[in-house]
C-alpha cells in the first residue's frame, strides 16, 4: 500500500520530539478523525529554521508525512519553508495512496500553524501565510452513491 | 520463511489440509455437473447432499433447510431482502442492531431506501443487546428481527435464545448472522427459535466463496438468484461442488474439534487479555469479559492510532486488525466501537487479535512483548500522550 520511502519514514521517523521554548508551535488535525500533528520550530534571528521536531497521532502516512515535512523545512528560511506544500511532501515520499492525501495536507498545515504561532509571537508578517484551518477534514468525506 | 503469527482469524482462517484434500478430486476427477443425468456427474448430487446433512446436523436442522450461497454476505443479503419482499404485505418494519456486520447494515439501509423502516437497537457498554429494548421496538408491522449471534469485532455473544423467544412469541421472523459464531459455539436453531441463519466457510478453516443460509421449513422465502432448479429452486446456479465439499468437511471437523479447540483458545485468550490489561497502561478490553467468542480479544490503547499499530506489528510478523478510520476506509472509526460508547480517539486506537487453532502461548508471549514496546514507542511520538502527561504531572 505504501511506497518504500513512506515505510522508511514510518519505521524511522526523523525529528520526533519536542523543543522547549520553541519559537513556534503548531497543532492541527482532529482526534475524532484519527490524526493530529504538532510541529515545533526553533527559528534563529535570521529567520532560519535551526531545528524542527514533531509529534503525531495518526496512521502510517500521517507519521511519514510529518517526518518528511520536518526534513524539508530544516535549515531553511521561513520563506523557503512556505514553499513546502503538500505536493512537495508527497513527491518526496514517492506518492501516497489517494485516501491518504489528506495526511500531506495536514503536514503542510502543521508547518503553517507553527509559522503562524512564530509570526504572532514576534509580531511579523510572513508573506502568503494565512491563519491555519483548525480542521482540515471539513467538507471532506464525500462518499460515492452506492445504489 | 519469516516469523508469522496470524491473529486475524476473524478475518479469515487457514484452510485445513484435510479440507483441501477432500476438495481436490472435485476439480479434476469428479468435475461433473450435479444436475446431469449420467452417473459420473449425478453422484456429485449425493456428495453435495451429504454436506447438507452434515451442516443440518450441526445446527439441529433438517438437510432440506440448508441452502448453499457464495458466502456469508450473500446469505445476509438474501435473508433480509427476501424476507422483506415475502412479508411486506404484513408490514414494512424490521429490527436490527447498531453493531451488525455491514452485510446486514448496508442491506438494511438499502431496504430503507425502498420504503422499509428499520429500527437499529442500541447495545450496552459490552456490546450486548437489551431484550427489553427489543420488546419496546416491536410494532404490529414488524416482519423481521435480525441480531448477530456474535459480533465480529468485539466478540460479544448476543442473548440469542432470549431474542429468539421474543421473536417467536410475537410471531416475527428471527434471522441471525452466525458467520463468526458457527463452529465456535454450539448452535441449536430450534432451542433459539432461529428462522434464518447465515454462515460462511472460510471462518472455520473451510474455503472462501462458500456459505449457506438456513431457512426454517415453512418460512416463505423465495429465490434470490433466478435460473436453474438448484437449491430447491431458491438459489440458481451450478453448485460450487468443491466449495460445498470443503464447507461440509470443515463443518464436520469444527464440530469434532469444538470442545477441545475452544477450551484451549479460551485459556489462551484469557491469558492474553489478563497480561495485556495488567502490563500495558491506559488500555481497555472491548466487548464482554466472559460472554465472548473463545478466540477474540479486542483492546483499545489510548493516545495511539490503530493503523500505525498494525504496521508496526506487521514489521514483527504479527497479523491483527483494527477499527480505526484508516483501516475502515472512511474518517470514522468502527461503528461497533462507537456503539459501545467509546470516544472517537479511543476507537481509533483499537486492536483486534483473534486466535486460531494453531496459536500457542509462546506466540502470545512474543505478541505481548512486542505490543508493550510498540505501544510505548507510538505514545512517545503522540501529541495526545504528551498533553495527557503534562496535564497530570
Amino acid at each position: 500500500m505504501y511506497s518504500a520511502k513512506v515505510m522508511d519514514h514510518f519505521e524511522h521517523p526523523r525529528n520526533v520530539g519536542e523543543i522547549e521554548n520553541a519559537s513556534g508551535v503548531g497543532t492541527v488535525g482532529n482526534a475524532k478523525c484519527g490524526d493530529i500533528m504538532r510541529i515545533y520550530l526553533d527559528i534563529d534571528e535570521n529567520q532560519i529554521i535551526r531545528d524542527v521536531k514533531f509529534k503525531t497521532f495518526g496512521c502510517g502516512a500521517a507519521v511519514a508525512t510529518s517526518s518528511m515535512a520536518t526534513e524539508l523545512v530544516k535549515g531553511k528560511s521561513i520563506q523557503e519553508a512556505m514553499q513546502v506544500t503538500n505536493k512537495a511532501v508527497m513527491e518526496a515520499l514517492d506518492g501516497l495512496p489517494p485516501v491518504k492525501v489528506h495526511c500531506s495536507l495536514l503536514a503542510e498545515e502543521a508547518i503553517h500553524a507553527a509559522l503562524w504561532d512564530y509570526a504572532g509571537k514576534h509580531d511579523i508578517q510572513i508573506e502568503g501565510l494565512e491563519k491555519p484551518k483548525s480542521d482540515i477534514h471539513e467538507g471532506e468525506e464525500e462518499e460515492e452513491e452506492e445504489y | 520463511m519469516e516469523k508469522l503469527i496470524y491473529l486475524d482469524n476473524a478475518a479469515t482462517t487457514k484452510t485445513a489440509p484435510e479440507v483441501v484434500e477432500a476438495m481436490l478430486p472435485y476439480f479434476t476427477e469428479n468435475y461433473g455437473n450435479p444436475s446431469s443425468v449420467y452417473g459420473f456427474a449425478a453422484k456429485n448430487k449425493s456428495a453435495v447432499d451429504e454436506q447438507r446433512e452434515v451442516i443440518a446436523e450441526a445446527l439441529g436442522a433438517d438437510a432440506r433447510e440448508i441452502y448453499f450461497t457464495a458466502g456469508g454476505s450473500e446469505a445476509d443479503n438474501w435473508a433480509l431482502k427476501a424476507a422483506a419482499e415475502a412479508y411486506e404485505s404484513k408490514g414494512r418494519h424490521m429490527i436490527t442492531t447498531k453493531i451488525e456486520h455491514h452485510a446486514i447494515l448496508h442491506t438494511a439501509e438499502y431496504l430503507e431506501s425502498r420504503g422499509f423502516e428499520v429500527t437499529y437497537l442500541d447495545v450496552d457498554e459490552n456490546g450486548v443487546v437489551r431484550p427489553d429494548d427489543l420488546r419496546a421496538a416491536i410494532r404490529p408491522d414488524t416482519i423481521l428481527i435480525s441480531v448477530m449471534y456474535a459480533n465480529n469485532e468485539i466478540g460479544t455473544l448476543e442473548p440469542v435464545m432470549e431474542i429468539g423467544k421474543i421473536a417467536h412469541e410475537n410471531g416475527i421472523l428471527f434471522h441471525t448472522d452466525a458467520v463468526q459464531a458457527f463452529g465456535q459455539v454450539p448452535i441449536d436453531v430450534d432451542a433459539c427459535h432461529i428462522d434464518l441463519l447465515s454462515a460462511s466457510g472460510h471462518k472455520l478453516n473451510g474455503p472462501k466463496g462458500i456459505g449457506f443460509l438456513y431457512i426454517r421449513k415453512g418460512v416463505k422465502i423465495r429465490s434470490f438468484v433466478h435460473g436453474g432448479a438448484q437449491e430447491r429452486k431458491r438459489r440458481a446456479g451450478t453448485e460450487n461442488v468443491p466449495g460445498i465439499i470443503g464447507l461440509g468437511t470443515a463443518v464436520k471437523r469444527a464440530v469434532r474439534t469444538m470442545e477441545e479447540r475452544t477450551k484451549k483458545e479460551r485459556e489462551l485468550r484469557d491469558y492474553l487479555i489478563d497480561r495485556v490489561l495488567a502490563e500495558i497502561p491506559y488500555c481497555r478490553l472491548n466487548g464482554h469479559r466472559t460472554e465472548r467468542l473463545p478466540n477474540n480479544a479486542n483492546f483499545s490503547f489510548s493516545f495511539i492510532e490503530g493503523e500505525s499499530l498494525l504496521i508496526r506489528l506487521d514489521m514483527k510478523g504479527i497479523c491483527g486488525s483494527s477499527g480505526s478510520a484508516c483501516t475502515s476506509g472512511s474518517l470514522d472509526p468502527s461503528h461497533v466501537l462507537l456503539a459501545i460508547g467509546l470516544p472517537h480517539e479511543t476507537a481509533h486506537g483499537s486492536l483486534r487479535l483473534t486466535l486460531g487453532e494453531d496459536t500457542t502461548r509462546e506466540d502470545l508471549d512474543y505478541v505481548i512483548d512486542s505490543l508493550k514496546e510498540i505501544v510505548a514507542g507510538l505514545r512517545e511520538m503522540s501529541p495526545l500522550y504528551e498533553d495527557y502527561i503534562k496535564k497530570n504531572k
